[in-house]
């Protein structure tokens, strides 16, 4: 396990959690790097495929700024939010970081709330995954970060229960740490999805 | 009622072909005798805590070991059937479908169900104790990547026996994989097969980037670090880029079969050649990924069998960074045909052949460790030989490939079957091999009899020439790979024949290897110090097998080739006078569970059965959220029982 002390130093004697939680981060953000080049090949995919509409409805026709705006601003929000959890964690206030996850979860459910819409709406339009190649290359891309974000709500439920019954330690300071680090990540993703997805879509 | 149940056994069930029926007997025979002997000899328990549920990075490399060297067996059989097909004209020995099936389990087994896990045994084998550290970095995920590779190399075998194997090649291209034209579960058995598989490796590439990174000894500088670590390093890189492209290639082509979307399909505005695009962005790195770490290994034996130093140090580490980068701007060399353009395949044509550069620098560097070098022929060091002019011979008829105009000439021709093999065969299984026997004594406290192992290199070596050196006039000739047969008019017949002559040949190789490691078990020369070879690096410092924890007090590191430095300064002898409790990881079963989960969520998707898939996903996330919640995970050795342990393993400290 952590090892970076080398034996028989006379300061050896102290536990080694604390650089074994930051090893886990440096892993987690790697796995990230990962996920990034997951999302960049459906990207490229969509890219190839966006134009692809086989006599289908086109993105122009079927995108609805209103929603989408709205689902960018939720989830800036709770990204925001997110960060406040962060900030609450460093200052030692478990009861404030715990509220500033639920809200950020709330947010995150809302979003997720919004394109299930969406997807349910285009649906009944008859502009399902098995319409086009570009249909398909749509709802497995949006549909792929809004698994993600859902992983991530749940992942941060299950922290909260742990930050009630343990409070702030090292192993649970680390998990707020990595769940906020992915947070911000589909963040980021949604930021692209937005740009290559709805705005180049509907120009 | 009856008939229902007798309809769906028909179609569950592969029937009809003696070949299937002998491995159904054999199948049921091999879980009967492992149930009786575990039964009868009460070892449940054991297997259970000792290898089911072990963190122990030494017991993951046993245990993925063991996996690969079964389907190397499985791989090399598929291979025998080719060749006895093939051996002479009109055969009919295997029907069409049953060849495409054949040869389509056989290129998938042997690079991702044979030569990846055998990589990753020789990582956790080996990459911790040269490190200097007591265990990978995250233990936990080591055991679940590989019981993930386990459960998918088992589901895709299963494909044999049960609803149909894939028979799309072994990159399985659209539309061949559509359902359009493979309606029925094989393609899935090959998706879910490998994405379970995959994610395990991708774990891993994760898991020993970071261990690389953070957990050397104290003093152990990059530069200081054996040049298998960093083969493990560059090949790490390559998997952490290349295999979340599998992911989503692989999940594309699913949800084109599984909810007619239109990635890949001929209709609906799907573009084939998109995925043979991506597959080999994958797939290209892939064989590098391979073939790294077998680079690493020769750096090691080279040096220990020759006595010296490893010449140009600095250049294998600056060539193996470089091939794990252009390994990624190669990829359209896969098909120069597809009409991209003169310029398109002049970049790739380039880049390819520039890979060459930093190989070849290794190979000079390998010759120059020997030159003058005190030459010692152990097993480890003859494949290590024999490697050597395979490469060569292999890496030239690359870059005759690699020339597009000419490709035009060789696509999809037997030279390019001949070329490939020489290459993986020649490199990654010598090299691999090369490497289960240097490291062998030291996971297992003895050494593989060299006699046996004689005979099993010379069976080897000239049935790899006698098969493949008549492939390369066999593609001249004309003959297209994925033929099944071909009439006595071609001429072919001579060349084939003594080419599935080889491929036998080798197949005894392989024979004499079991007979040898089962010969070895018994008789095998038993390791006592701990450092058979006169190794150079710290795994050779600690007793064979090394305890659970490795290095009872973490060494310190001077010089790299360390415990060469510390044997010639005497410091070898040395024994601490105190020992300090160590920070283990406990056992934990969530791995297993978790990926008996995974399989039956896999086996539910490849059927199209959500009853059976959607209970599995969720037992893979109730695993998820059992680990999370668990935070009793590590436990200390004691420092009585670790001077304990040493004094029994070392004798007098």
């Amino acid at each position: 396990m952590a090892q970076t002390a080398a034996a028989g130093h006379a300061d050896h004697g102290h536990d080694h959690h604390e650089d074994h939680e930051g090893l886990k981060v440096l892993g987690f953000w790697i796995f990230l790097v990962t996920d990034c080049i997951l999302f960049g090949t459906l990207f490229a995919t969509y890219m190839v495929l966006r134009t692809h509409y086989d006599g289908g409805p086109t993105g122009a026709e079927l995108f609805e700024m209103p929603g989408v705006i709205a689902e960018t601003f939720i989830l800036l929000t709770s990204s925001f939010t997110s960060g406040l959890a962060t900030l609450a964690m460093h200052q030692g206030k478990v009861k404030s970081l715990i509220n500033w996850l639920i809200v950020t979860a709330v947010l995150g459910a809302a979003f997720i709330g919004l394109e299930v819409n969406e997807f349910i709406n285009l649906a009944h339009e008859g502009a399902t995954i098995s319409r086009s190649a570009f249909l398909s290359a749509f709802f497995t891309l949006v549909g792929t970060h809004g698994l993600h974000v859902s992983i991530g709500l749940g992942w941060m439920v299950g922290l909260m229960f742990q930050l009630k019954r343990r409070g702030i330690t090292a192993v649970t300071k680390r998990k707020v740490t990595t769940v906020s680090l992915y947070w911000h990540f589909l963040d980021v993703i949604w930021i692209f999805l937005l740009t290559v997805v709805y705005l180049m879509g509907v120009m | 009622m009856l008939d229902k149940i007798k309809d769906f056994a028909s179609t569950f069930f592969v029937t009809g072909d003696p070949l299937i029926y002998g491995a159904d007997v054999s199948i049921a025979l091999t879980m009967i005798a492992i149930l009786f002997v575990l039964t009868y000899y009460k070892k449940w328990g054991w297997l259970w805590k000792e290898w089911l549920t072990t963190v122990d990075h030494k017991k993951i490399g046993i245990m993925y070991l063991i996996s690969s060297l079964l389907m190397l067996f499985r791989g090399g059989v598929d291979a025998l059937l080719m060749r006895a097909q093939l051996a002479l004209p009109n055969v009919e020995f295997l029907n069409a479908e049953h060849y495409n099936a054949v040869f389509t389990t056989h290129g998938t087994i042997m690079i991702l169900f044979m030569a990846m896990p055998m990589m990753f045994a020789l990582f956790n084998m080996v990459v911790p104790l040269q490190l200097g550290a007591r265990d990978v970095a995250y233990p936990f995920l080591n055991a679940l990547s590989f019981w993930l590779f386990f459960m998918g190399a088992m589901l895709f075998n299963l494909s044999f026996v049960i609803g149909g194997s894939p028979d799309a090649g072994w990159l399985s291209y659209p539309p061949l994989s559509e359902m359009s034209s493979s309606p029925g579960v094989g393609q899935n058995f090959y998706i879910w097969g490998i994405q379970i598989s995959g994610i395990g490796s991708l774990a891993t590439g994760i898991n020993f980037m970071v261990t690389i990174l953070k957990m050397r000894a104290p003093g152990m500088k990059m530069m200081k670090m054996p040049l298998f670590s960093w083969s493990v390093l560059s090949s790490c890189v390559m998997i952490i880029f290349a295999f979340p492209i599998l992911t989503v290639t692989l999940a594309l082509l699913f949800l084109d079969r599984f909810l007619g979307a239109h990635f890949f399909t001929l209709d609906g505005g799907g573009n084939p050649m998109m995925y043979v695009n991506l597959i080999w962005m994958w797939g290209h790195p892939e064989v590098y990924i391979v073939v790294i770490p077998a680079f690493g290994i020769f750096s090691e034996i080279v040096s220990v069998f020759s006595k010296k130093k490893v010449f140009g140090y600095k250049s294998m580490v600056f060539s193996m960074m470089l091939i794990s980068v252009l390994s990624f701007f190669t990829w359209v060399h896969h098909f120069f045909t597809m009409g991209a353009g003169a310029d398109v395949n002049a970049f790739f044509a380039i880049s390819t052949m520039a890979i060459g550069i930093p190989t070849g620098v290794k190979v000079f560097n390998w010759l120059f460790t020997m030159f003058r070098g005190r030459i010692q022929m152990k097993q480890p060091m003859l494949w290590t030989l024999a490697f050597i002019p395979c490469f060569v011979v292999g890496g030239a008829t690359g870059v005759m490939l690699a020339v597009a105009p000419a490709d035009y000439q060789y696509h999809n021709s037997y030279f390019l079957i001949a070329h490939f093999h020489q290459v993986l065969i020649g490199g990654v299984v010598f090299g691999y091999l090369a490497g289960i026997y240097y490291w062998w004594p030291k996971l297992f406290g003895f050494k593989l009899d060299e006699r046996l192992g004689k005979w099993a290199f010379w069976l080897w070596n000239i049935g790899f020439y006698l098969c493949f050196m008549p492939q390369y006039a066999l593609g001249f000739m004309g003959m297209t790979r994925r033929v099944y047969t071909y009439g006595w008019d071609m001429g072919w017949a001579p060349y084939n024949i003594v080419s599935t002559v080889g491929a036998f040949m080798m197949g005894i190789g392989f024979i004499f290897q079991v007979w040898q490691i089962s010969y070895s078990i018994k008789k095998g020369d038993r390791d006592l110090t701990g450092d058979t070879w006169g190794g150079r690096t710290l795994e050779w410092s600690i007793p064979s097998p090394p305890p659970v924890y490795n290095f009872a007090v973490v060494p310190e590191v001077k010089e790299q080739d360390a415990w060469w430095d510390m044997k010639e300064k005497g410091l070898d002898k040395i024994r601490p006078d105190h020992y300090e409790p160590i920070h283990m990881p406990k056992n934990s079963s969530i791995p297993f569970i978790m990926s008996v989960f995974w399989f039956v969520a896999g086996f539910g998707f490849v059927f199209g059965w959500m009853w059976m898939a959607v209970p599995g996903m969720i037992g893979v996330f109730g695993c998820l959220i059992a680990r999370s919640f668990s935070y009793d995970t590590d436990y200390y050795i004691p420092a009585e029982e670790v001077r304990e342990t040493e004094l029994a393993l070392r004798g007098n400290v």
